[in-house]
């Protein structure tokens, strides 16, 4: 089965937009040199978004406990290089798996029921893995955070230095790596099915299409996409706290992607950017300001706008082309 | 040792009241219009904060306080109903989310600009603290007031939604909106109505429980999955579910918090999840 035509317009918009998205995003040493670790969050918080989106975009899973897997991501990369192994490919691989195994496991529960089901047991899940983290004190360091991690230089050549260089350079390959990856995946008939579930689960049964696995498939993927964040989060600040699995990061990670736009790859990456720098700006000013104009954008978004920043821009793209075939007919 | 284990159950069913108290509206939110409330305990919240504000600063009673948290969380639900909820109704499950975790968002943050991030303390009368002794057990006279108002309400509730016209009228909007609106009940309006009651008795159970549970903006965030709990295992139809669910998590989170402290609320959440996929439909409610 080859996707149809119309599907190929949609997903593969210009490429040359996106060739220039990811040129602009390697140019971040030039053209943002002194905010370079603040870029690393944005470009992490990003690969952590488009894994929700996988879930919640492609796959149609409400989902408020997403930081699990990035937690256990996060500490399977920390515990690893506090106890010896510093290489950081390989922890980013060990992460991955154990988010992945996690991801599996749970996935069992979470396909089971409809939403507000899986809403709650995402939750609980998440919740679960929290207080675990709390309790394991001798593996994780509980309150005060896992601290000691020594990392060996990237491929053997590239030390972490205190500008972030390296750490942007080291996050920027690999989430462009696992962008091309999710690109094709999601553009395949694998992807495309999923889609399929998401907007009539009984059609799909009836096609005959095993839903279950499919959906099984897919967290477990996704989770392994956040145990990667997750790991690079760790790896690049040296530092895991009990919050890389808290409630507010699962619904903090939602915004973002409902700010970028769902079921659109660039979505989480956009959003990502845009609530990173404004939280940036904006709670450096007053936090309890910051969190007021978040739920009332929130409101906002939910009311009046559909498709989050970037559906805003595709909507205004195509009002202008629309506009310039209108002026070129007569 | 039974003295102890009579205290935890006593404490227990006490917390089990409050939960209940606070989550009946939830209840009725979640079973009426299978609408995904993230935002009730901020109802609740608010109910605690002018219980506060109403005896340090305007000097009232307690007693006097309890209704006033009542009835001005009850007027924020109508007024939220009309403004916001309304048009959530028929809207998907993530866009009521999003809407309600915004909601949260928002009165945490003017929570905590208007009080201050801080425990809000709290001086119950004299009248209500303290210990007694009953039949050689020390009991606390707090936790037996709030058992006490929980019971009466919870006898309350039932008497109006099983023997009143009203109730009767909200049960046919929850069996069959459409069959009721046919026969001249204005489900709008009963819907509206519940409501309102429901985030009433959601501040009234915030201002009761400022002295077991606490109160500071993080509130709604915090026990907002308790709430839920207490929804999704007790079920959706009528009072007994959410009642009976509510004092089972009381009793297992004080018994897990005293006898284990060291896994804490692990019990509690891991509890939910097992419960949840194993009866979806809720503890004791229908398929």
């Amino acid at each position: 089965m080859k996707p149809g035509p119309a599907h190929r317009t949609r997903s593969s918009r210009p490429p040359l937009a996106e060739i220039v998205f990811w040129l602009v995003l390697a140019a971040g040493f030039w053209l943002w040199p002194s905010y370079l670790p603040l870029a690393s969050q944005v470009l992490i918080a990003g690969l952590f978004a488009l894994s929700l989106d996988l879930v919640l975009g492609y796959a149609g899973i409400v989902s408020l406990g997403h930081a699990a897997y990035f937690g256990v991501g996060a500490y399977a990369a920390g515990v690893l290089s506090k106890s010896g192994w510093g290489e950081p490919l390989s922890g980013l691989l060990v992460a991955g798996l154990c988010a992945g195994a996690t991801g599996f496991l749970t996935s069992f529960l979470v396909v089971r029921g409809k939403d507000l089901t899986r809403l709650m047991v995402t939750t609980g899940i998440g919740l679960l893995l929290f207080e675990l983290a709390n309790r394991l004190t001798g593996l994780t360091g509980g309150n005060d955070g896992l601290i000691g991690m020594e990392m060996s230089p990237v491929l053997g050549a590239f030390r972490f230095d205190m500008y972030g260089k390296v750490a942007y350079g080291y996050s920027l390959a690999v989430i462009f790596a696992l962008f091309l990856v999710m690109r094709r995946l999601v553009n395949s008939p694998f992807g495309l099915s999923l889609r399929g579930i998401r907007d009539n689960p009984a059609r799909m049964v009836a096609l005959g299409y095993p839903v279950h696995r499919r959906l099984i498939a897919m967290y477990t993927l996704a989770a392994v996409y956040a145990g990667v964040a997750g790991a690079l989060l760790a790896q690049t600040t040296q530092f895991v706290g009990t919050d890389v699995l808290s409630f507010n990061r699962s619904a903090e990670l939602m915004v973002m992607l409902i700010v970028g736009g769902t079921g659109m790859l660039y979505g989480g990456l956009a959003g990502a950017a845009v609530f990173m720098v404004a939280h940036h700006y904006l709670s450096g000013i007053n936090p309890t300001y910051w969190q007021f104009w978040l739920g009332a954008f929130l409101i906002a978004i939910v009311m009046f706008g559909r498709g989050g920043v970037l559906g805003a821009c595709l909507r205004l793209e195509r009002a202008w082309r629309r506009r310039m075939s209108r002026s070129a007919a007569p | 040792m039974i003295t102890s284990l009579l205290g935890v159950l006593f404490d227990g069913l006490a917390y089990g009241m409050l939960l209940f108290l606070i989550s009946v509206g939830l209840s009725v939110t979640l079973g009426l219009m299978n609408f995904i409330n993230l935002a009730h305990g901020a109802f609740a919240m608010l109910g605690g904060y002018v219980c506060v504000l109403a005896l340090q600063r305007w000097g009232l009673p307690f007693l006097g306080a309890l209704p006033l948290a009542f009835v001005i969380s009850a007027l924020a639900g109508l007024l939220l109903e009309r403004v916001l909820y309304r048009h959530l109704y028929h809207r998907s499950h993530l866009d009521q989310v999003l809407a309600t975790i915004g909601l949260t968002f928002m009165a945490i943050a003017a929570a905590s600009y208007v009080f201050g991030p801080l425990q809000q303390p709290l001086q119950v009368p004299k009248f209500l603290s303290g210990q007694v002794s009953v039949l050689g057990v020390d009991v606390n006279v707090y936790r037996g007031f709030l058992l006490a108002v929980g019971a009466l309400l919870t006898v309350a509730l039932t008497l109006a939604l099983e023997r009143t016209r009203f109730g009767a009228a909200v049960r046919a909007a929850v069996d069959k909106p459409r069959a009721a609106e046919a026969l001249g009940i204005r489900v709008g309006l009963v819907f509206e109505t519940t409501f309102a009651v429901g985030c009433g008795l959601a501040g009234l159970g915030g201002a009761l429980g400022v002295q077991v549970l606490g109160l500071d903006p993080a509130f709604p965030l915090k026990f907002i999955v308790y709430f839920l709990l207490v929804v999704t295992v007790g079920g959706t139809s009528g009072i007994k579910g959410p009642l009976y669910a509510a004092l089972l998590l009381g009793v297992f989170d004080i018994a897990g918090k005293y006898y284990v402290p060291q896994i804490g609320a692990f019990v509690i959440y891991a509890m939910m999840v097992i419960l949840l996929v194993l009866r979806p439909q809720g503890l004791i409610g229908r398929k």
